[in-house]
């Protein structure tokens, strides 16, 4: 869903595993809707770690401890690999994350994620480290991010960190725009670009 | 600086922009039913149309059931999602391969197979497999709908530069080594986030061994190591694999063509961001034990005492354990990964002369009707059905489990797909990937089998 992005205050959700999947972000039997629902998506978000098969919840789970809410996902490293499906980072949206943190993610899931306005925050495995560590001590730990400045600070100990975030995409994510409304604004570089290569082969 | 990555790269730039995006120009977008809806639908509600209709191939793949495709899908929800690509394709003046069109198939299987690959060439769709491409020596990888929604209209998407890696295989890949045991291998030894950042080039003489279908075996799985994509550069091999194919390039059109291709080699002086080199004759039949690819091993081998414990757990295995013998209950032979002809005619050599054992489910899917029509030419479906095995209708089946191919809670599947992700073929199912001959091993004895044991001379 289109947003602006601002400064961001929130308590964190941690889920301290590495290499977590598109297909535990949602599972492939979800991504039969054609349209985009981030709401259904959301209700689905890690749907076989969060529900029983019989669709109770599964205890344990942190999305399931009352003890942890908030807009900000924090996770541990290569979050998103696997499958292409953009339905991740709606069903990321649709439950209300609005900022994942993580050491690194996955090359199309961090794409998906900066198209659907929700923001990869990518730092230091120290810092998440450190940041788990302060949740773990108090769960309604708070962290700042701050788009503008790129940086994350866990509001607890103060620490912050930096986070990589390139000028043009941080422009779209603060003012609420996407990537076709600025290539179609010059479809004429598209066209001389098309006229060119044909004409020189 | 001058790897082949950089050259096709290069000749797509419409623009920079500060900050280090490029905006891209896409030579081929395929869409499938499942990632396409909503960025149709985005066109829709910004009623604008396709910008360059001849660019793009649809096909469904991803839904469709395997048995009875003749007949109407029967779960509605597959169904609705495989009309409205047809719906759409039609509305925006696309190129439809329907379900029983000789021409369709997997995506990755079909696009190369048409000649709709070509050397050079920017390849998207909306899927991470789109990575299998690169084999044909182009720039291929996966997007997200919303960059599939970019393509559609404009033809372009906005990327960062990723940095390159050159993956060098040397040497002579052993008796009953095939090109997914050494990806299998790859992603043992560099992990599954090993080359993430990077668009890789394989090279070396083993990858210059592989036939095309292995090449593009190997490059499907460049994303399972984190890789944007995979590419080979290309050759002879790759100019007779797509000479003559319907969407080719023919007559002088051809020969030009061929003449670019050929400038399509990294220099001697290239500079890659990152190099590593392997040893083909190090590498052995590999399976997984545990629930991502990365999690590797020989076939010979046991599980390692500092596997991850929830995986192992939830695969039901433990630490020092052997594969060997492990009991199976189902074998899936197909996917974009290994569902080509000469997967099928590695499954068959196997199996020729034996059965299927008793309690094994067996899922042989094509990954094209192509294919399928090949296996057929070749009396390779008879010798298949001699052994108790059944040819199935193309579609990405067990690969993702959307259709009704779902392995069953804590079942055990030898799969040639390309991931054993937690639920990834079913819910609680447990996923060992290994390349077809590995599978059909497991078929005819009903428990992890090294293939070099049953392998026949021809």
């Amino acid at each position: 869903m289109k947003r602006r992005f601002d400064i961001i205050e929130s308590c964190c959700v941690p889920l301290r595993i590495d290499n977590i999947d598109t297909d535990q972000i949602i599972p492939a039997r979800f991504l039969k809707a054609t349209t985009r629902d981030e709401g259904f998506f959301g209700e689905n978000l890690f749907r076989d770690w969060r529900y029983n098969a019989d669709g109770t919840l599964r205890e344990g789970f942190v999305l399931n401890d009352p003890l942890y809410s908030g807009c900000v996902l924090v996770a541990g490293k290569n979050f998103g690999c696997g499958s292409s499906r953009e339905h991740a980072a709606w069903a990321l949206s649709g439950y209300g994350f609005r900022v994942v943190i993580a050491p690194s993610f996955a090359d199309i899931h961090r794409n998906n994620e900066l198209n659907s306005f929700v923001l990869p925050v990518e730092v230091s495995g120290e810092f998440v480290e450190s940041l788990f560590d302060s949740i773990r001590k108090d769960p309604a730990t708070r962290v700042r991010v701050d788009i503008s400045a790129q940086t994350v600070t866990d509001l607890s100990d103060g620490r912050t960190e930096s986070f990589p975030l390139n000028a043009y995409k941080k422009y779209c994510l603060m003012n609420g725009l996407d990537d076709i409304d600025f290539l179609l604004e010059r479809k004429d570089l598209i066209e001389k670009y098309e006229n060119e290569r044909w004409n020189s082969r | 600086m001058n790897t082949i990555f950089d050259k096709i790269w290069d000749a797509h730039v419409v623009r920079e922009l500060e900050g280090g995006e490029s905006q891209l120009y896409i030579d081929r977008l395929y869409c499938h039913e499942v990632t396409s809806p909503q960025a149709f639908e985005g066109l829709r509600s910004r009623g604008i149309g396709c910008l360059r209709p001849s660019r793009v191939f649809c096909m469904p793949d991803h839904n469709i059931p395997t048995m009875g495709q003749d007949r109407p899908i029967a779960d509605p929800v597959s169904r609705a999602q495989v009309e409205a690509l047809e719906r759409n394709a039609g509305e925006f003046g696309l190129e439809y391969f329907g379900i029983k069109d000789a021409r369709s198939g997997i995506v990755h299987v079909a696009g190369p197979e048409q000649g709709l690959s070509l050397p050079g060439m920017t390849i998207v769709c909306g899927d991470s497999h789109t990575s299998t491409h690169g084999a044909v020596g182009s720039i291929a990888f996966g997007i997200g709908t919303s960059e599939v929604e970019m393509v559609l209209a404009s033809q372009c998407l906005l990327q960062q530069k990723p940095r390159t890696m050159r993956i060098r295989i040397d040497g002579k890949l052993g008796r009953a080594v095939t090109a997914k045991d050494l990806a299998l291998y790859l992603m043992m030894r560099l992990t599954t986030s090993g080359a993430t950042g990077y668009f890789v080039e394989y090279a070396g003489s083993a990858v210059e061994s592989l036939s095309m279908e292995g090449r593009l075996t190997l490059c499907n799985l460049s994303i399972e190591m984190g890789a944007r994509g995979g590419m080979v550069a290309p050759d002879e091999k790759t100019f007779s694999y797509l000479k003559g194919r319907p969407y080719a390039p023919k007559g002088e059109e051809w020969d030009r063509a061929v003449a670019y291709w050929r400038t399509l080699r990294s220099g001697d002086d290239a500079v890659f961001d990152r190099e590593v080199s392997f040893d083909a004759s190090d590498i052995v039949p590999m399976v997984t034990y545990g629930t991502n690819p990365g999690m590797g091993v020989g076939i010979d081998g046991v599980i390692p005492d500092d596997a991850p414990a929830a995986a192992l757990e939830y695969m039901g295995f433990s630490p020092g354990e052997r594969m060997l013998g492990k009991k199976v209950d189902y074998v899936f032979l197909g996917a974009c990964t290994n569902g080509r002809i000469e997967d099928f005619r590695a499954f068959a050599s196997i199996v020729r002369g034996r059965h299927k054992a008793a309690g094994i489910t067996a899922w042989l899917v094509p990954g094209s009707w192509q294919v399928r029509a090949q296996v057929e030419r070749e009396g390779l479906d008879r010798v298949l059905r001699d052994a108790g095995f059944e040819l199935r209708e193309p579609g990405c089946s067990a690969c993702l489990a959307m259709n009704e191919d779902k392995v069953p809670a804590g079942k055990y599947a030898v799969s040639t797909s390309n991931r054993n992700f937690e639920g990834r073929q079913g819910r609680l199912s447990r996923t060992i990937l290994a390349s077809p001959l590995t599978a059909a091993a497991a078929a005819v004895t009903g428990v992890l089998t090294d293939p070099r044991d049953l392998l026949q001379e021809e």
